[in-house]
């Protein structure tokens, strides 16, 4: 789960990090508001959304009055950013982050991952701050410090002053900066983060460290310990079709080919989804029905794929293992008998009970064309989609 | 022969009061599994089909011998039961579960390095020996015991490949899944390094899918060590990056883990590489002849 930058500050706040003084605002008022009441003579007027890259696509302006605060408000707030996070169709801006402006010394970058090769979490961290972090990666990887911390330990001191000191840091700065950096540890722990990224984390004049920008993404899979979190949960920032699938426990992704697909488990999912392209056309969608799928699973999971203007057929594509093909078939027929079938509809069923579930099919009053394997399937649906 | 698990598996079921855990027990039981026990903490001394429930893992594997356990316990308590069993000396853990919070797998993996236990999964199908030994969630009857071992990240996708092998009278020595989480227990070198090694299996199976580099380096460990063929097939060709498809694992970040780059290191590995899902079984039967 992705949360705004505003949000994502507070936290680091709470745990003792250094962040500029900031107001969220809704509506252009409140944004001149926020600026007067933050006072002096330099703001931030930040557009809140989870895609990252906000600068660059015109996202994040600078204001010396509070006329520009307004100026640069009217302008942000409502305007579609199309960052390369994004996708084409941008997002639109619904928030606003009034923040007092800093005096920069220098910018550095760290980021916080779960570090599938050493299971652990790993600091990295850059002297390249500000600047796109993947491109650091891929051209001078060697500016990139990576601290794997002992989960039973903790992030050491001496750790946080090797990140220091490779950050070019000196005198009481160095202190800051392991006492910052074993917050930071802190919060990614116990508040389940996936990643956390401060880019750029700054420098002051006077030699303190402020994390100029913050994203955090937690773990799904804690959000169950953590309510505090889901509070802070965006529908608005989330995919409408998405966001419904998760509440009936289905996994969908919605894609660009006009295939809408249904498979039973992740990898079979995807592997539907590269059949369908390698028989040269695309699918419409990722969707896992999960291991558990009743009738009212394939309903809903029906339901999305056909609300889905872009789908001109459906496969399905189930392998029954402790699902049974049966049970998935008497779905299958329920679903349409609720919802309709404006588009050709192909099923390939396979595993426990296949006999069962195909003859439910084939005496169903519906045109429910029959699939032998995954490969017949889709060049099946794939022609009956280009009809 | 065959690896990890075979007739002298004596297993105990963790979570063996729940629905997932009770149902199970009876499938690897008719399955002809040696279930010889269930543990559920406050349950000791009833049963279910039969099987004994022990209040701890130590209890159990006391009282019956235990040397393998599968775990179906809610994810906020799967971490717990997994070093329960740990520090029960339980020689393999499956950990069937899926959801089961990352920060609590990266203590388990720490934890268990100390100890001797290997651990597979979370959220996977579990491990089969066809004709020997179930234990996990994939349904028996697809199998075929013989010559191949498969070894996957995900579920589904397995029985796909091993209903292929099967209907072209193809059969498996030990089927493995080892879960589609970012942060688990065996991966697929520790798998290979076993079917190396392993009398039984003459050839093997390998389903990877986008995310990570796990396949770039098992396919490394295959070019430098093995010399059984190996067949294989990357899962996510066609996703786009930046979506999360299903598993934690599976997502294409910072230009990182595309199937390309995967099939890539496959091909260059020797490994024979199917394109389509479609061909696993096929790919297998032409590359062992």
């Amino acid at each position: 789960m992705n949360i705004h930058e505003y949000q994502a500050k507070q936290i680091l706040r709470d745990y003792g990090v250094t962040v500029p003084t900031g107001t969220p605002a809704f509506t252009v008022d409140e944004a001149v508001e926020a600026a007067r009441a933050l006072g002096g003579d330099l703001w931030v007027v930040k557009a809140q959304i989870h895609a990252g890259g906000r600068g660059k696509a015109g996202g994040v302006k600078l204001a010396r009055s509070l006329d520009e605060v307004r100026t640069h408000a009217e302008a942000i707030l409502g305007m579609t950013l199309i960052t390369p996070q994004t996708g084409v169709e941008g997002q639109l801006v619904r928030r606003l982050y009034i923040e007092s402006g800093a005096d920069i010394a220098r910018e550095l970058y760290l980021g916080i991952v779960v570090d599938r090769g050493s299971d652990a979490v790993v600091f990295m961290a850059s002297t390249e701050g500000g600047m796109d972090i993947e491109e650091v990666a891929e051209h001078s990887p060697e500016k990139i410090l990576h601290v794997a911390v002992d989960p039973l330990v903790g992030l050491t001191d001496f750790q946080g002053r090797d990140i220091a000191f490779a950050l070019g840091l000196e005198g009481r700065t160095v202190f800051q900066a392991v006492k910052l950096l074993k917050a930071l540890y802190q919060a990614f722990v116990e508040k389940d983060c996936s990643i956390a990224e401060i880019n750029p984390l700054i420098v002051t004049k006077s030699g303190d460290l402020v994390a100029l920008d913050a994203k955090i993404n937690f773990d799904d899979n804690a959000l169950f310990r953590h309510p505090d979190i889901e509070q802070l949960r965006d529908e608005a920032e989330e995919d409408a079709a998405e966001l419904l699938a998760k509440k009936f426990g289905l996994s969908y992704v919605s894609l660009n080919g006009n295939i809408g697909c249904m498979v039973n488990g992740a990898g079979l999912a995807m592997a539907t989804m590269d059949i369908i392209g390698h028989y040269g056309s695309e699918p419409a969608n990722f969707l896992d029905v999960g291991g558990g799928a009743d009738r009212q699973t394939v309903t809903e999971a029906f339901k999305i794929i056909t609300a889905d203007p872009k789908v001109k057929a459906i496969f399905i594509n189930i392998f029954g293992g402790i699902m049974k093909c049966d049970v998935i078939a008497e779905g299958v027929v329920a679903a349409v008998q609720e919802v309709g079938l404006s588009v050709p509809l192909v099923v390939r069923l396979e595993g426990t009970n296949v006999q069962q579930g195909k003859d439910i099919l084939a005496n169903s009053p519906f045109d429910i064309v029959a699939a032998d394997t995954m490969a017949d399937g889709a060049q099946k649906v794939i022609a009956l989609a280009g009809k | 022969m065959s690896v990890l698990v075979d007739e002298n598996t004596r297993l105990i079921v963790q979570g063996i009061t729940g629905s997932a855990g009770s149902f199970h027990a009876e499938q690897m039981l008719a399955y002809g599994t040696k279930v010889v026990g269930g543990v559920t903490p406050g349950k000791a001394g009833q049963s279910v089909h039969g099987i004994p429930v022990f209040n701890t893992a130590k209890d159990a594997v006391r009282e019956t011998g235990a040397n393998a356990t599968v775990i179906y316990v809610p994810p906020p308590f799967a971490a717990d039961a997994i070093m329960e069993a740990a520090d029960a000396g339980i020689a393999l853990i499956v950990a069937i579960t899926e959801g089961v919070p990352v920060q609590d797998m990266i203590k388990v993996v720490h934890y268990l390095k100390s100890r001797g236990s290997r651990l597979l999964g979370p959220n996977c199908p579990g491990v089969i020996s066809p004709g020997k030994c179930k234990i996990g969630i994939m349904p028996g009857h697809i199998h075929l015991q013989g010559k191949v071992g498969v070894v996957s990240r995900s579920g589904t996708l397995t029985y796909e490949a091993v209903g292929q092998l099967t209907a072209l009278g193809i059969g498996q020595s030990t089927c493995i899944g080892i879960g589609g989480d970012p942060i688990n227990g065996m991966n697929f070198i520790d798998a290979l390094e076993l079917f190396e090694s392993d009398e039984q299996t003459e050839a093997v199976v390998m389903l990877g899918e986008i995310g990570g580099t796990a396949e770039e380096e098992a396919a490394a460990w295959v070019k430098a060590n093995m010399t059984k063929p190996v067949v294989g097939f990357i899962a996510g060709r066609t996703a786009p990056p930046g979506k999360r498809m299903g598993h934690a694992g599976a997502i294409i970040s910072g230009g990182k883990g595309t199937a390309e780059d995967k099939l890539n290191a496959m091909r260059e590995a020797g490994i024979a590489v199917s394109l389509s899902p479609a061909d696993i079984g096929k790919t297998l039967a032409n590359r062992i002849g």
